[in-house]
Formats: structure tokens, C-alpha cells, sequence
């Protein structure tokens, strides 16, 4: 074993924030609070079941079926409730649409807010100052910061998180995608695409 | 309150850096800090309102140089000493020594997971008839409590337009500080870029809130 390995193998190096992680864990398992099982299926549900690819079904859908993208753009709580495989969204998501007219962004400036069960959870950016102090001000300059640019003349739509209310943006479907099924659609839907500081790949993009 | 977390419009934070193929955690321990939080919440010792306070109280120096599962530890740690259920030796101590606080939802375990992964519903029964309705003008509230509050800064003093109204739910300002529901109506309320940011500003920018009555007042 190499020096450099055995740097990374000794617990002793454990940072003064995962020891005090461990303490209260310690401490809220000893007095019966929580079990610790449960923390781990909280977490492996995180990393395994919810994220973008629930939201992209979604959009995949609205872009096929027209019929649902009424419903979603109407009532989106209650139309991806209707949805066997994205069911646990709760009461108070919107869908937002992107048009040639109006680019939709979503950010929330006082904290985290963000369509977990569309989602998942947030990326480091989104919870993070330059994004939660810009986006109301100068989103062209965000989108400019992730190689985006909207021509000059379209409105902008920034929604502020401010309350329990949870925002998807539908992007517009990519041309060259005439026949495609929901499945090849939901392929081109990014995360950031339903946030709006992105759009959908391209068809034949690499992945 | 007037904290550092009310980001909104502030300058000289940089770009936004993002990251490749992010994974879910970057750490181990911010799993266990986010599955934490959402048990102990779940068991019953706070609510989500008073969570977010927790955060916004941190010391503004803190706030700024903590990630954000750090701040979520430092959170939960003041929420729950306050409230009694650990205490500040047993956090320097790594161990229980007092008996445990009885919580109202009882111990969260296995059982109890599904149940959080479907989202809580915030909606109540009104007490009063909704005073605005889509396309009315409103002006946000020159208002500055010093606990919780989610009307954003920015926007204070500032006219706009109702857009929808999202039903009537819990005050988070009242829930923050264990008042109460106080079930508010909660309308969705569009800004102009130019009347937060001045003719300076991108002519194309709309930027809309979700604004509680009580931050609201009507504009001629």
C-alpha cells in the first residue's frame, strides 16, 4: 500500500463536519428518534428512483399527446398524477411552457425550491449565491454563464420559489423529431431544459 | 428577516459554475444530514417553516463560507437543541445522556419513508374570501419583520400584476414560529423588470413571486 492510499484509508482523517454528522446521528438513533435504516432508504431513494428522467417522461409525454399537454399545462399536479410511474408529485406543481415568444426560468433566490419528484434533487449550482442572486436580475447574463443565449426580443419568465408552489418548465420540442415515440423523446430532455437555464439535445446529438 | 439568504438581486457572487454529470451526493454525510432532516421533520419536531428559519438564522459570516448540507447540519443541530430534543453536551459528547423528548409522530423508521417521498399538501380551508383576483394591481408590502418571512426583498414596495391565485395555505410566516397554520391566500404576482430593477433594466425581464395576502396591499 502506498502512502497516498493509506491517506485516504485512515479514519482519523475524517473532516470535523462528517464527525459531527456521525455525533448527532449517534445521538438521534441512541434516544430512539430515528432508525438509521430509514435514513438509508430516504438516501437510496435519492440516488436510485427520483430524478430528471421522472420530469422527462413528462415533458416526452406532453410533447406526444396533446390532450395531456392541456391537462399538464392546466392542472399539473393532477395530470402527472394520472401517470402510474410519477404519482407522488403532491398538490402544487405547475408546468410552465416554453414558446418562440417567452422562455420560462425557475429559481428560488431565499432557499433550495425545486420539483424534487420531478427532478431530484437540486444541483450545487441552483442552491448556490451566483445563481439564487442573478437569475431575477440578469438572466440573460445565467443563461450567457451555461453557453445559452434567447434572441433579444423574447420575453423572459423568471419564477421566484417563494412558497410551496413547484414550477416545470416544458421546453419545446426539438424539430426533427416528427414520429418519434415517448420513450426516444424523453432521451433529449435535459434537467436543465425543465428548469430553463437549457434546452432539449438536439436529435442526433451525442448523448 | 433581512438575512444574507434573501439572495435575490444582490451583485459580485461570480458566475454560476456548474458541474458534469453532479452526483446526487458529493459526501457521504450529506445524505445522512438530508435524510435527517426530513426524518426528525416527519417525527414531528419541527416544520418545514421553521426549518428554513433555522437556516436563515445562521450568523451571515456562517452562511456564506457553509456548503449547503452544512448548512442544513448547523440547522438542525440549533433547531433541535432549541426545542429540547438534544442538548449542547450531547453534542459535544457524541452520545445521548438525557432522556429522549417524546415526539408527536413517534420514532421515524422504515415504515414511515414511503409516506415522505409523496409531497405534503399546504392547502387549507380559507378563513375569509380571497381580496384579489387575477389582473388586479397589488403592491408588495413595505415590510420588514424580523422572523420569518418569505416575501423576498426585491420586491418590496414594488407593483405588480396577480397572475393566478393558488389557493389558500399555510402562512409560512405564522407556521415558522409555531403561531399556527393561519391559512393565507396565496397569490402568484408578475413584476416587470423595470419596476424591480429600473429602466436600466432588460425590457424583455418578468419576474414573478408567490406572495401571501398579508404581503399584499391593492394599487391604483
Amino acid at each position: 500500500m502506498t502512502d497516498h492510499d493509506h491517506h485516504h484509508d485512515d479514519h482519523s482523517e475524517l473532516s470535523e463536519t462528517e464527525l459531527r454528522v456521525r455525533a448527532l446521528e449517534t445521538i438521534l438513533t441512541e434516544k430512539g428518534y430515528v432508525d438509521p435504516a430509514a435514513l438509508d432508504a430516504i438516501i437510496q431513494a435519492y440516488e436510485t428512483k427520483i430524478g430528471p428522467h421522472n420530469g422527462a417522461r413528462v415533458v416526452a409525454k406532453a410533447w406526444s399527446n396533446p390532450a395531456f399537454k392541456r391537462a399538464l399545462l392546466d392542472d399539473a399536479s393532477k395530470a402527472v398524477g394520472t401517470l402510474g410511474h410519477v404519482s407522488r408529485v403532491g398538490d402544487h406543481l405547475i408546468a410552465v411552457e416554453n414558446t418562440p415568444e417567452r422562455h420560462n426560468m425557475v429559481v428560488c433566490t431565499l432557499c433550495s425550491c425545486y420539483p424534487w419528484e420531478m427532478l431530484g434533487l437540486p444541483p450545487v449550482w441552483y442552491k448556490a449565491a451566483p445563481y439564487r442572486s442573478r437569475a431575477v436580475k440578469d438572466p440573460r447574463g445565467v443563461l450567457a454563464d451555461f453557453g445559452v443565449s434567447l434572441p433579444k426580443e423574447t420575453e423572459i419568465r423568471v419564477w421566484d420559489s417563494t412558497a410551496e408552489t413547484r414550477f416545470l418548465v416544458l421546453p419545446m420540442r426539438p424539430k426533427g423529431t416528427e414520429g418519434w415515440s415517448e420513450a426516444q423523446l424523453a432521451e433529449l430532455v435535459t434537467r436543465d431544459s425543465m428548469i430553463g437555464t437549457g434546452f432539449p439535445k438536439l436529435p442526433g446529438a451525442p448523448s | 428577516m433581512n438575512g444574507v439568504h434573501d439572495m435575490g438581486g444582490m451583485d459580485g457572487f461570480g458566475k454560476v459554475e456548474a458541474e458534469i454529470d453532479e452526483p446526487t451526493f458529493h459526501e457521504r454525510w450529506e445524505g445522512r444530514v438530508m435524510a435527517m432532516v426530513r426524518a426528525m421533520g416527519a417525527a414531528g419536531a419541527y416544520n418545514i417553516d421553521t426549518s428554513r428559519f433555522y437556516r436563515e438564522m445562521l450568523q451571515p459570516q456562517v452562511y456564506l463560507r457553509s456548503s449547503y448540507y452544512q448548512k442544513w447540519l448547523l440547522g438542525l443541530e440549533h433547531n433541535l437543541a432549541d426545542k429540547g430534543f438534544v442538548t449542547e453536551s450531547e453534542l459535544a459528547a457524541g452520545h445521548a445522556k438525557t432522556a429522549a423528548k417524546p415526539l408527536k409522530n413517534g420514532q421515524f423508521g422504515l415504515d414511515d419513508v414511503e409516506r415522505i417521498m409523496v409531497r405534503g399538501c399546504f392547502e387549507r380551508t380559507p378563513q375569509a374570501a380571497a381580496k384579489f383576483k387575477p389582473g388586479d394591481r397589488v403592491r408588495a408590502k413595505n415590510m420588514h419583520p424580523l422572523t420569518h418571512t418569505r416575501l423576498p426583498r426585491y420586491a418590496r414596495g414594488h407593483v405588480g400584476v396577480v397572475e393566478r391565485i393558488l389557493g389558500c395555505q399555510v402562512f409560512p410566516d405564522s407556521a415558522a414560529m409555531e403561531l399556527g397554520e393561519n391559512p393565507q391566500w396565496l397569490y402568484n404576482v408578475v413584476f416587470g423588470g423595470t419596476e424591480l430593477w429600473g429602466t436600466d433594466a432588460d425590457p424583455t425581464l418578468k419576474v414573478s413571486i408567490d406572495a401571501f395576502e398579508p404581503y399584499l396591499e391593492p394599487a391604483s
